[in-house]
């Protein structure tokens, strides 16, 4: 028996589909048989039909209103599940990906196998390949459970591209009665505006770290940025140090990019840094240490101090 | 309030990380330490202890070996732990882990569970949110600011494009980011007095958990295609240009 179905948990996030669900719905419909959506967040005739456009045949969707909605979304999903039997659910490594596929997970008594680069299914068997110590060995999980079979995917796994013509069936789920659990309320939503080109998207990154040795130093980054119309970037170490906010993190818990053109400023190239950006076509990386593992990918390593090596920068940029 | 810690003991992160040929589980050796992830959880329950007169107790899973990770957590300040170890538990996933750690916490008792968002040496992510469900408890996950009401938990949960000010009364399950609070570090006195608290020894058995076989399994381990490193050069005040020619070939200028 081959998978027979497939669903894609989605996230709303800025009352559209989030893009890592766009990008489970590309890969999943290329498999055989049914897609189908459990969709959170208030919803839209244009999401729904962004979601149908990229392989959602079904949209089971839930308003969670005020209400953080994990623990909502878990019963109300565990009860779908039960009904319709998919093979597979999918989730994205998002802050409420997780929080829904590990209360799932505990909920059915399933896996939940998580960070998976790769998902591949071979008639019966699902197999999910994972990076391990920063991307230098592949590791393939085959499920022994029954199914429903639940994964979480990275970022930027999959390419998401429009294509199919279907015009879902929305079919609304009423909010649960979680108990005790359901009770996370949502008092205040604070969105930081969002300016110049965005990680997600752009040809080019600059992205800083500790390195710079100061909050103010990242104006380095952000000039070098705005003169090549570029992204721009962090490690934890300098957003954990309140230098940047969290939206501009690349690694392992942070962003997955793969641009063009990756500029690492003072950064040291830990391994949970690498598996988010090791992916760009071109690396550049500056830093005074030479033996910096961020050289062992950095397809130009400029071995220099970043305030001298971008001041210079900057000016023979702004001559031309 | 009575807190509970989640702390993983790890193999220390400065020197890589090996698998067990056979079983692909990750070598651990005797002396692990505190996964720096949890030394923020530790510091956030010793602040709600001290705000609300109340107790900081660990629960942790896994080979206890020297103990020299927990000792650590103990020398924050931390009251006793708990250690679940069990030979079954061997290579445990992530939702086996979360069983253990429900049960060990559900016979301690608490008003909050404070976990951190993933560990350093599995990362699945996940064992907060599958304990909270297990517990059958709100899960306040990803905080990078907690404060404590009367009788409720309100956090700022980090979100792809800010934060959220989240609020759920308790018993509830908070997970914590670097960043929530800053830890201490142990005093002479935290140190000396850690070797004296008490830290229990337990088993599935004495649980009352069953083990379960695994749900997925390994089937095979391969290096990834490399990434070869390119050109590496000592800036002599000239290395700029060398940049630029990159941008160049690469046509973003
Ligand atoms: C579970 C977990 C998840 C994580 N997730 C992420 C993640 O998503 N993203 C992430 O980035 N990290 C992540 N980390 C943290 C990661 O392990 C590193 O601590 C972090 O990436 C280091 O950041 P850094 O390179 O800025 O700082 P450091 O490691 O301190 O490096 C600073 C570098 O700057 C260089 N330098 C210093 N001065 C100069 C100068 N004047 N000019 C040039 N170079 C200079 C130094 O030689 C050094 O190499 C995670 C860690 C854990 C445990
Ligand atoms: N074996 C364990 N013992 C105690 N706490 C754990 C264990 N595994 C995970 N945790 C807790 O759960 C958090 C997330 O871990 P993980 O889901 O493995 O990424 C960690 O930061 C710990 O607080």
């Amino acid at each position: 028996m081959a998978i027979t179905t497939t669903w894609v948990f989605v996230e709303e996030v800025a009352a559209a589909p989030a893009s890592i669900g766009l990008e489970l719905l590309t890969k999943a419909r290329g498999w055989e048989g049914q897609v189908a959506v459990f969709y959170l967040g208030a919803g839209s005739d244009e999401a729904f039909s962004v979601l149908g456009a990229h392989g959602a045949t079904t949209v089971y969707h839930l308003d969670p209103g005020d209400n953080l909605g994990t623990a909502q979304a878990t019963a109300a999903l565990a009860d779908l599940v039960g009904q319709h039997r998919p093979d597979l659910v999918l989730f994205g490594l998002t802050y409420t990906d997780r929080d829904v596929a590990g209360r799932l997970s505990a909920r059915l008594g399933r896996p939940v196998l998580s960070n998976a680069v790769d998902v591949r299914v071979d008639g019966e068997a699902v197999l999910v390949v994972n990076e391990i110590f920063g991307g230098t060995q592949l590791v393939e999980t085959a499920f022994r459970a029954e199914p429903p079979h639940l994964v979480i995917v990275r970022p930027k796994s999959f390419p998401a591209e429009p294509g199919a013509t279907v015009t879902p069936e929305v079919v609304p789920v009423a909010l649960p009665d979680a108990g005790h659990a359901g009770q996370a309320v949502v008092a205040e939503r604070q969105v930081e505006e969002k300016v110049g080109p965005q990680l997600e998207d752009a040809a080019v990154i600059i992205s800083g770290g500790r390195g710079l040795g100061a909050a103010e130093n990242y104006a380095l980054v952000e000039d070098l940025a705005s003169r090549l119309g570029a992204a721009t970037g962090a490690t934890r170490a300098i957003v954990d140090a309140g230098w940047v906010p969290y939206a501009k993190q690349v690694g392992q818990t942070g962003k997955t990019v793969k641009p063009d053109v990756y500029i690492a400023c003072g950064i040291s190239g830990a391994m949970q840094h690498l598996v988010g950006m090791k992916d760009s076509k071109l690396i550049i990386a500056i830093n005074k240490d030479e033996e910096a593992p961020i050289f062992g990918v950095a397809d130009l390593g400029v071995v220099g101090d970043v305030h001298q090596v971008i001041p210079r920068l900057l000016e023979a940029l702004d001559g031309r | 309030m009575h807190v509970v810690v989640c702390v993983k003991q790890i193999p220390d992160p400065a020197s890589p990380y090996k698998l067990e040929p056979d079983t692909h589980f990750l070598v651990r050796p005797a002396e692990q330490v505190l996964d720096d992830t949890d030394r923020y959880g530790v510091e956030m329950g010793l602040q709600i202890a001290d705000q609300t007169e109340g107790t900081v107790t660990l629960v942790s899973m896994g080979p206890a070996g020297t103990m020299q990770g927990i000792r650590q957590a103990l020398a924050m300040g931390a009251g006793k732990a708990v250690i679940v170890e069990d030979a079954d538990l061997r290579g445990a996933d992530a939702l086996t882990t979360a069983r253990v750690l429900s049960a060990a916490i559900g016979r301690e008792g608490f008003d909050v569970v404070i976990a951190g968002t993933e560990s350093t040496d599995g990362y699945s992510g996940t064992v907060p949110q599958q304990l909270a469900e297990l517990l059958g408890v709100p899960a306040l996950t990803y905080a990078k600011h907690v404060e404590i009401g009367d009788g409720t938990v309100t956090i700022h949960r980090q979100t792809g494009g800010g934060y959220d000010v989240v609020t759920a009364p308790t018993p509830v399950v908070v997970s914590v980011t670097a960043g929530v609070v800053e830890p201490r570090y142990p005093t002479f006195k935290g140190i000396m007095d850690a070797k004296k608290k008490p830290v229990e020894s337990t088993s599935l058995a004495d649980l009352g958990v069953e083990s379960v076989a695994p749900g997925q399994e390994i089937v095979s381990v391969s290096p990834a295609p490399e990434r070869s490193a390119g050109e590496k050069v000592v800036d002599e005040g000239e290395a700029h240009l060398r940049i630029i020619a990159a941008l160049e070939q690469a046509k973003v200028i």
